[in-house]
């Protein structure tokens, strides 16, 4: 969100680099004496210190027991949840619930519905998000700074907002429960925070590789596709990556949309069926493993460009 | 709604990023022409037909129409009867959508306020303390666990933690039970007593790996001699994290904030999935509000009310904040 200010007030940009560090300490001094015994590192760990780590490890450890619960009475039946209980590891492999729940639910159905509307809206709106930025951040059109204050608006509206307009609209085009009622709406709402992203980045674009090219005669076209997309690639992947993920994440507008089953994604197929007569104990804890599995692949999948992507700002 | 989720995270990339390329920013003298020479900036406009296009049919037009609806009675099935302010002056007696208000900031308390106190304490630690003296391998892991129910669709973990609180043979019920402690069992999100706090023990656990993970990404923008220099001055851990940590960070902890300020107002999944705004009113939101009004008694007009009085107070919420941070930052220049 500083970013919006920066933007509005560009002379503000020079001061606030993160060098006006704290009330710093004078460095200058200590320094060798610092390099020499350092107060850090394994040899002056301090009771206190172990205290901490503990402190941190049984914090760790109860964000996890969710999902260890989850994943451990997944695999018991509901007799035998009842005798021994969440905590014990199942007597025997069941899989009657998950593959009660796989059916039900005609898993395979949904994982592909929400692929394909998660990868349609992160091309989509990449897509997007680049000629919008071609022209906002390279081409600088005029009144620029406006069209991005709207772009944002699109990504910070409440969705119920637009929930009833876009219902009715859908609904006379047709389009209600289609999965391209969805894709459209996404590819709009996820393309404004890539324009913004992006018209900033591409604002910093190198000068002399646009005036190279376009000495060499290219035309703008061609030189978005040879030398701005290329260039920019790295941080594109990043967005499609991020737009897939958010969009599958999403809840309220596919709740909406997407009212029959055939259709639906993921995270609203288990969420309408919690509190059907088919979910026992142990078939609930089924539906949330199965909702859990595909966000936790991607995150071990893309897990070093999500920590790329988040900590790209700090290593400066 | 799981804005919250890596989308705000995001942001702060963003922001980074872009300061990063700002940095080095020239500003030629000819800053009103874009940057490839000798086109005239005003065919660009090509390139914003499609994405402004679909701007204006996706987020322009319903707002618009949304506003308008405001001032109707709308039932779904015959046109639009303008009744004027009547929808605002009920809205403005309603005790439901007070209820749904007084709910919000009990959301923000969960989603915004312990997380990112608990989330700075967090952070320091890992940072100063644990990657220091234990390594930074243990650090790491600890922050992935931490941050493991944020990249869960936020219905998704919600109903991981709806599972442990299932009345009658749910794990916590359960648990109580096995250790001799059965007269604390409980319906969990079933009793108006305890629905609301269940819920916003859910939404921390949720919501905390995300300003540890933020945080701890701009700790490392602090050089450690700073902080090994403040230990050899005999500044105490709270010291440090006072003078150093929290001036580093000050940019982040608004990011942090403002993000997560806008994500509990517009909370709308866990409700859904866990509640559905019951027992009673006890756990009803805004957003849950306006959809069952869309939805399930068919007042189009009123639903559209309510959105639009929840858009004025998210976007009077984000200007209040970004003007703070703004004089802050100015404050901070003039020193």
């Amino acid at each position: 969100m500083s970013a919006i200010i920066e933007e509005l007030d560009p002379e503000r940009r020079d001061v606030e680099l993160p060098t006006d560090a704290a009330p710093a300490p004078d460095t200058e001094r200590p320094r060798r004496v610092i390099r020499s015994r350092r107060p850090g590192g394994p040899n002056t760990r301090k009771p206190g210190d172990w205290l901490v780590l503990a402190v941190a490890v049984v914090l760790g450890f109860f964000i996890a027991v969710p999902f260890l619960l989850i994943l451990v009475n997944s695999f018991k039946s509901p007799a035998d949840y009842n005798t021994s209980g969440p905590l014990t590891l199942p007597t025997e492999f069941y899989f009657d619930g998950i593959v009660a729940f796989w059916e039900r639910v005609n898993f395979p159905e949904k994982l592909w519905n929400s692929v394909f509307i998660s990868g349609l809206v992160a091309v989509f709106a990449v897509l997007i998000s680049m000629f919008n930025a071609f022209a906002l951040g390279i081409g600088r059109v005029k009144g620029r700074l406006w069209i991005v204050v709207l772009i944002l608006l699109a990504n910070m509206l409440p969705q119920e907002v637009l929930l009833y307009p876009l219902y009715f609209m859908f609904k006379e085009a047709g389009l209600y429960d289609s999965q391209w009622a969805v894709i459209i709406i996404f590819t709009v709402i996820q393309s404004a925070f890539g324009t913004y992203l992006l018209a900033s980045v591409y604002s910093t674009f190198p000068r002399e590789l646009l005036e190279a090219a376009s000495l060499d005669g290219a035309s703008r076209w061609q030189i978005l596709w040879r030398v701005v997309y290329p260039i920019s690639r790295p941080t594109l992947s990043v967005l499609l990556i991020f737009f897939f993920i958010w969009t599958w994440n999403e809840f309220l507008i596919p709740l909406t949309f997407l009212v029959s089953n055939a259709t639906q994604t993921v995270p609203v197929a288990i969420t309408v069926l919690q509190g059907d007569r088919l979910m026992d104990v142990t078939t609930t804890s089924a539906s949330a493993l199965l909702g859990l599995i595909p966000t936790l692949v991607f995150f071990l999948i893309f897990q070093r460009t999500l920590t790329r992507g988040i900590t790209a700002g700090a290593v400066k | 709604m799981s804005a919250l989720d890596t989308r705000a995270a995001t942001t702060i990339e963003a922001t980074d990023a872009a300061g990063g390329g700002r940095r080095s920013r020239r500003r030629p003298a000819g800053t009103e022409d874009g940057l490839i020479p000798g086109a005239r900036r005003s065919t660009y406009w090509l390139y914003l037909v499609p994405g402004l296009a679909l701007l204006a049919v996706i987020v322009v037009v319903p707002l618009v129409w949304n506003v308008y609806l405001t001032f109707t009675e709308y039932r779904g099935i015959r046109p639009p009867e303008w009744i004027g302010l009547e929808n605002w002056v009920e809205l403005m007696g309603d005790r439901v959508f007070w209820t749904s208000f007084g709910n919000s900031i009990a959301m923000i308390l969960a989603m915004v306020i312990v997380p990112t106190l608990l989330g700075l304490l967090l952070a320091a630690m890992l940072f100063d303390l644990i990657g220091r003296k234990f390594g930074g391998k243990l650090a790491s892991f600890l922050r992935a666990t931490y941050y493991l129910p944020q990249i869960l669709p936020a219905v998704i973990a919600a109903i991981v933690i709806g599972w442990i609180l299932r009345p009658q043979n749910g794990a916590l019920n359960q648990v109580l039970e096995a250790i001799g402690l059965g007269e604390l069992q409980h319906n969990w999100l079933g009793s108006p007593d305890t629905a609301l706090p269940s819920l916003m023990v859910i939404m921390v656990w949720v919501q905390l790996g995300y300003p540890i993970v933020i945080f701890m990404a701009a700790l490392q923008r602090v050089d450690p001699e700073l902080y090994e220099a403040a230990e050899l001055d005999g500044a105490n851990w709270f010291q440090r994290f006072r003078a150093i940590t929290l001036g580093m960070i000050r940019p982040e902890i608004f990011v942090v904030t403002l993000t997560c300020t806008i994500a509990a107002l517009k909370v709308f999944g866990p409700v859904y999935a866990l509640t559905g705004g019951g027992p009673g009113t006890s756990t009803i939101v805004p957003a849950y509000y306006a959809y069952s009004e869309f939805f399930q008694s068919q007042q189009v007009g009123y639903g559209a009310t309510i959105a639009t009085a929840l858009t004025v107070v998210i976007a009077a919420v984000s200007v209040l904040f970004i003007l703070a941070q703004h004089r802050m930052e100015k404050k901070e220049a003039e020193r």
